[in-house]
């Protein structure tokens, strides 16, 4: 198949005004050592039917959440996604666009933005959102960096309660920043202000997680305090989903606050694309990495949004730049944007609160200890299965019931624990059926 | 309101396009003309905190327009007595009247030797010229 | 055109999510949400107008001709959104097991071949979200690599060209690099001398983008090559230009060690108004023991992720980077075979004709043929008219084209770099050359119109100094008390879709 438009008639009349003879002529500014002189060794091209043939053949050697009954979450979630987010982003005018560099031919995207600014603001309870980062790993990383220039300090403290691919991606970036990282382990599944208190002394942000990596209920006030007490800046990672419920972060003291938007908007896809958000206090508004839209008006008076506060980035401010991001997530933050336009402040509320309930009714049904039986639990929590937790993951599979993630891949001495996610789209019968299973499986 | 191009005779002047005008052992710092015309109206000033040092050819700070930000440097070195807080409200008074209202920092000092080094409004103009 | 908070009403909603009947679970006081979000109440079918209507608002490779240089604005196959919308790719989850996403490593590890043989080069990792994060890995792995050999003290130092996009010099001082530039000669390669006498022990590497953001091929490559690696230094190829050479030469042939592919340029992922994209790097084989994890390999008869890398730098995203990305940026590339040098040859053949038909009417700062892109100057209409780049990226709004980017490089004044991409047809051409040559003309009968230009789009020019100095970036709830007197939907500025 093609998606070229030249005729051969095109060609040859394109290539007389343009003064050369052959195509092979356009490259002979080419060196000719570094001409490639073969065909690409790819193989034979596919026809659309051809092509839709073969990745479906892909896909269906995939077991994907419609194939079988899954608890696992650990960062990603299977919430449901309304039909009109697929509708938003299926307009070619959002689907193709680039960055909206030229304001009167992007108004749609950055008035989306815009409101997608005045969401993640109003669910976070802080002043100034960015337009989004990758993902809610990357966002973190970029708030250390905030958090670097603004405080002058070079040590991250990081609770172990955060999810991991969050933590291996902060250290990762910290060498290049000039930052050194510092665990906190938890303590009966959450952070001991106490502990917090021991590591945060000239710390430049202290990262905390809620709900946290394990589903438990952080103290995310006290732990907001402690860094607030040395001028660190507190970076509270959260869930969307749980902001119908949980208190918001600049509502605490946090001073910045990201997460992962997946659970808002985005289908699981292997990992992504997704989005990240970031949030801060206005404080720090010339120190955010990103994209930031901006209301203004025209020549007429009228209302219009603009890119905004742009010398902070990497086209004009260069090697000072605040991030050298340029590429964010716009289509999967207006996803985002869209499906929390659908819940609305109630259905938010209502998700969250589904959620919890059916954690309750899980952890009961399940009948199984409880790794932390002290916490309180947001859509996730983890329980012993009395072997190895990879072991009961495979035989429940077999049963078409994926159980969770083994906590095991990621924690000494928990090699029997099973972190189950629960989202308002497994039924109480659903979660009947993974307590027969895990009564099957489970040691 | 923009201002007229000028370069004041009582003022000693930078490279950098940037001007100090000298009263006593203090000096009042500023950019020339000529810097904020290439920038354009200015919309934010980074200024340094009070009673903190600045070094001779050094920046002590940015001013930012839409699409450009430019280091201040500092023709002088000594401590940092008053940030102008009409230039923080409002930048774009550096663009209206760069040379009055616009000026953007007051300092002690240091070393009143360094003097010598600048250009006057002469040698200043002679400078544009050539770039 | 109103805000959705500005449409809001009390008790509106539209989604409904299952209720089950369970005993309800309580927060503790002190976590428990106090203010609720004042997020949008709408019905759905306000929802979906409202998104309609700012959809209407926005401008697209579907709406029209988008020669945004250096962006690579093709045509996005819709073949590849039904497939990504397959459910085994759309739902499945990162985390399943291995033997149960077999189909997804497959797809990663045909993906990886083919980027390492259009590359010229041996390994690959997916991971990085975007182009600029695949250059922050590069610089990472570059990093890594002396570190190993024991030179992590003296290989301190990275240069770029002066053409280089911002987020070379960014990405450097990110990953905590020192920053050298070097010259551009008066062909719009790399100044040699300047090079010569930059490089030197302290030379960790180049990040150069070939052809350059001018659209020009360094006529030296292979000389800059060795000049770079006789010191002891890595070549880092920065692929935001890939789309002018694939199956024509390739970037390890030149003498590349590293290079990052923008999947959202070169290989159609649609850029959704700022991203997704993917920056997979692709690398010779002494630096693959740096690359990120997972890396997907063979074991017997299928594959698995392996995080067993001793030497790896870490992560630099969640999971094995931007999925759903890789799909469609197969599908497209087994769409074409080995006809992905046809594509590259037909961009610069449309990139070649307009600039034929364009350089008597604007300056040719680099008189030579060009690549995939190339770059005007529209200095003689400020010199003669007072009409700047701006002025022609407006007016062109009007005549329904979406601007080309303007003011870069920085080394050329009044800079219009044009891309037209390979999938635009002669008569798109025709017209956008049309529209340019009677700016040209307009510049001189009636600056005014371009001063005042856009005149057909829903809004007017903007006023970014008042974006910068006021920076209004969240809807003010409180300061919009009498949003009874916000105008109504049919009032809004009327404008023809596409013009």
């Amino acid at each position: 198949m093609s998606y070229l438009a030249l005729t051969d008639a095109d060609r040859e009349e394109m290539l007389a005004t343009a003064g050369v003879a052959s195509i092979d002529e356009l490259f002979r500014d080419i060196p000719e050592g570094v001409r490639f002189r073969r065909e690409l060794d790819l193989e034979p091209a596919l026809s659309e039917p051809e092509l839709v043939a073969h990745l479906t053949e892909l896909a269906e050697r995939n077991v994907d959440t419609g194939r079988e009954l899954s608890f696992l979450g650990a960062g990603v979630y299977d919430h449901y996604v309304p039909a009109v987010v697929d509708a938003v982003l299926a307009r070619g005018e959002f689907l193709t666009a680039y960055t909206p560099y030229q304001p009167e031919m992007s108004q749609g995207v950055l008035q989306a933005i815009f409101e997608y600014q005045t969401a993640i603001c109003e669910l976070t309870g802080m002043d100034v959102s960015n337009a989004s980062g990758y993902d809610g790993t990357t966002v973190a990383a970029d708030a250390c960096f905030v958090a670097k220039h603004v405080t002058g300090r070079e040590k991250v403290v990081l609770c172990e309660t955060v999810n991991p691919q969050v933590r291996q991606v902060v250290k990762t970036y910290a060498p290049g920043f000039g930052l050194e990282v510092v665990e906190v382990a938890h303590r009966g599944g959450v952070t001991d202000p106490g502990d917090l208190r021991d590591a945060v002394a000239d710390a430049a942000c202290v990262i905390f997680q809620q709900p946290n990596f394990f589903g438990c209920l952080e103290p995310a006030p006290d732990l907001a305090a402690v860094a607030n007490d040395v001028e660190a800046l507190p970076v509270a990672h959260v869930d969307l989903v749980s902001l119908g419920v949980l208190e918001a972060p600049g509502a605490y003291g946090a001073a910045i606050a990201v997460g992962e938007g997946q659970s808002a908007g985005n289908f699981q896809s292997y990992g992504g694309p997704h989005y990240g958000f970031l949030a801060a206090r206005s404080d720090f508004i010339r120190r955010m990495p990103g994209r930031i839209v901006g209301e203004t008006t025209d020549l007429s008076g009228e209302r219009g949004y603009v890119l905004t506060l742009q010398t902070r980035e990497q086209h004009i401010r260069r090697e000072k730049a605040t991030s050298n991001i340029t590429t964010n997530q716009t289509l999967l933050a207006l996803a985002g944007l869209v499906h929390l336009a659908w819940l609305g402040p109630q259905g938010l509320r209502e998700q969250g609160e589904t959620c919890m309930a059916l954690g309750e009714y899980a952890k009961e049904r399940l009948g199984l200890p409880l790794v932390f039986p002290d916490q309180t639990t947001f859509k996730e929590f983890a329980v012993r299965v009395g072997r190895s937790a990879k072991d009961v993951i495979r035989d429940a599979r077999a049963r078409g019931v994926h159980p969770g993630y083994a906590l095991g891949r990621d924690y000494g001495g928990l090699d029997d624990a099973l972190l189950v996610a629960v989202t308002e789209k497994r039924t109480p019968a659903d979660i009947d059926r993974l307590a027969e299973v895990l009564g099957e499986v489970a040691g | 309101m923009a201002a007229e191009e000028s370069y004041p005779d009582d003022l000693r002047y930078h490279r950098e396009h940037d001007w100090a005008r000298v009263d006593g052992d203090t000096a009042t710092l500023g950019i020339t003309w000529y810097a904020q015309d290439a920038l354009g109206e200015i919309v934010h000033y980074e200024a340094p905190s009070e009673g903190a040092s600045v070094a001779r050819d050094e920046s002590y700070g940015e001013v930012e327009s839409v699409k450009a930000v430019s280091d201040l440097i500092s023709p002088l070195s000594g401590e940092v007595l008053e940030v102008n807080p009409k230039v923080l409200e409002e930048p774009e008074t550096v663009n209206d009247d760069p040379y009055g209202d616009g000026w953007l920092l007051r300092v002690r000092m240091s070393d009143p030797a360094e003097l010598d080094d600048l250009l006057d409004a002469g040698a200043y103009r002679a400078l544009l010229v050539e770039q | 055109m109103r805000l959705i908070f500005e449409k809001s009403s009390p008790g509106r909603r539209a989604g409904s999510l299952p209720a089950y009947d369970l005993p309800r679970a309580e927060v503790p006081e002190e976590l428990r949400r106090q203010r609720p979000p004042r997020l949008p109440e709408v019905a759905e079918p306000d929802l979906v107008r409202h998104f309609t209507a700012l959809a209407d608002r926005n401008f697209g490779v579907d709406t029209g001709f988008y020669p945004l240089g250096s962006c690579t604005m093709k045509h996005n196959p819709r073949v590849n959104e039904r497939v990504v919308n397959l459910p085994g790719f759309r739902d499945l989850h990162p985390l399943q097991e291995e033997e149960a996403s077999q189909g997804a490593l497959e797809l990663m590890w045909r993906l990886e071949e083919i980027l390492a043989e259009v590359c010229g080069l041996d390994a690959v990792s997916l991971q990085p979200a975007a182009g600029s994060q695949g250059e922050l890995t590069g610089l990472m792995l570059m990093r890594a690599y002396f570190a190993d050999r024991g030179e992590a003290d003296e290989r301190r130092v990275v240069i770029t060209a002066d053409t280089a996009h911002g987020t070379n010099p960014a990405s450097v001082a990110m990953s905590g690099f020192e920053l050298q530039k070097v010259a551009t000669d008066d062909r719009g390669n790399l100044d040699l001398d300047d090079l010569r006498a930059k490089v030197d022990g302290r030379t960790a590497g180049l990040m150069l983008t070939n052809p350059s953001t001018l659209g020009l091929f360094d006529e030296h490559i292979e000389e800059v090559s060795k000049i770079f690696h006789d010191a002891g230094a890595l070549l880092y190829y920065d692929g935001a230009n890939l789309n002018a050479v694939c199956g024509i030469s390739r970037p390890g042939d030149m003498g590349f060690d590293i290079v990052h592919i923008n999947l959202h340029k070169t290989f159609s992922q649609p850029h959704g108004g700022g991203g997704p994209g993917g920056g997979p790097i692709v690398v010779r084989d002494i630096l693959e023991p740096f690359l990120p994890v997972p890396a997907v390999v063979r074991d017997g008869d299928g594959l698995r992720l392996d995080y067993d890398r001793p030497k790896t730098i870490g992560k630099v995203r969640g999971y094995c980077g931007p999925f759903g990305v890789f799909v469609r940026s197969y599908a497209f590339i087994r769409a074409y075979g080995p006809a992905l040098r046809e594509m590259s040859e037909v961009a610069v053949l449309n990139a070649n004709y307009l600039l034929a038909r364009l350089r008597g009417a604007y300056d040719l700062p680099f008189d030579r043929l060009c690549m995939h892109e190339f770059v005007l100057s529209a200095r003689n209409l400020k010199r003669e008219h007072g009409i700047t780049a701006l002025d022609v990226a407006k007016r062109l709004m009007d005549f329904g084209f979406h601007p080309p980017t303007i003011y870069f490089p920085l080394i050329v004044p009044e800079a219009l770099m044009i891309e037209p991409t390979e999938t635009e047809a002669k008569e798109t051409l025709d017209a956008f050359v049309e529209a340019m040559l009677a700016i040209a003309d307009e510049a001189a009968a009636d600056p005014q119109v371009l001063k005042e230009a856009p005149h057909h789009r829903p809004v007017r020019r903007l006023d970014e100094v008042k974006a910068a100095k006021r920076a209004v970036v969240k809807y003010g709830f409180e300061a919009h008390p009498d949003l009874a007197h916000a105008p109504a939907e049919g009032q809004a500025v009327e404008f023809q879709k596409g013009a």
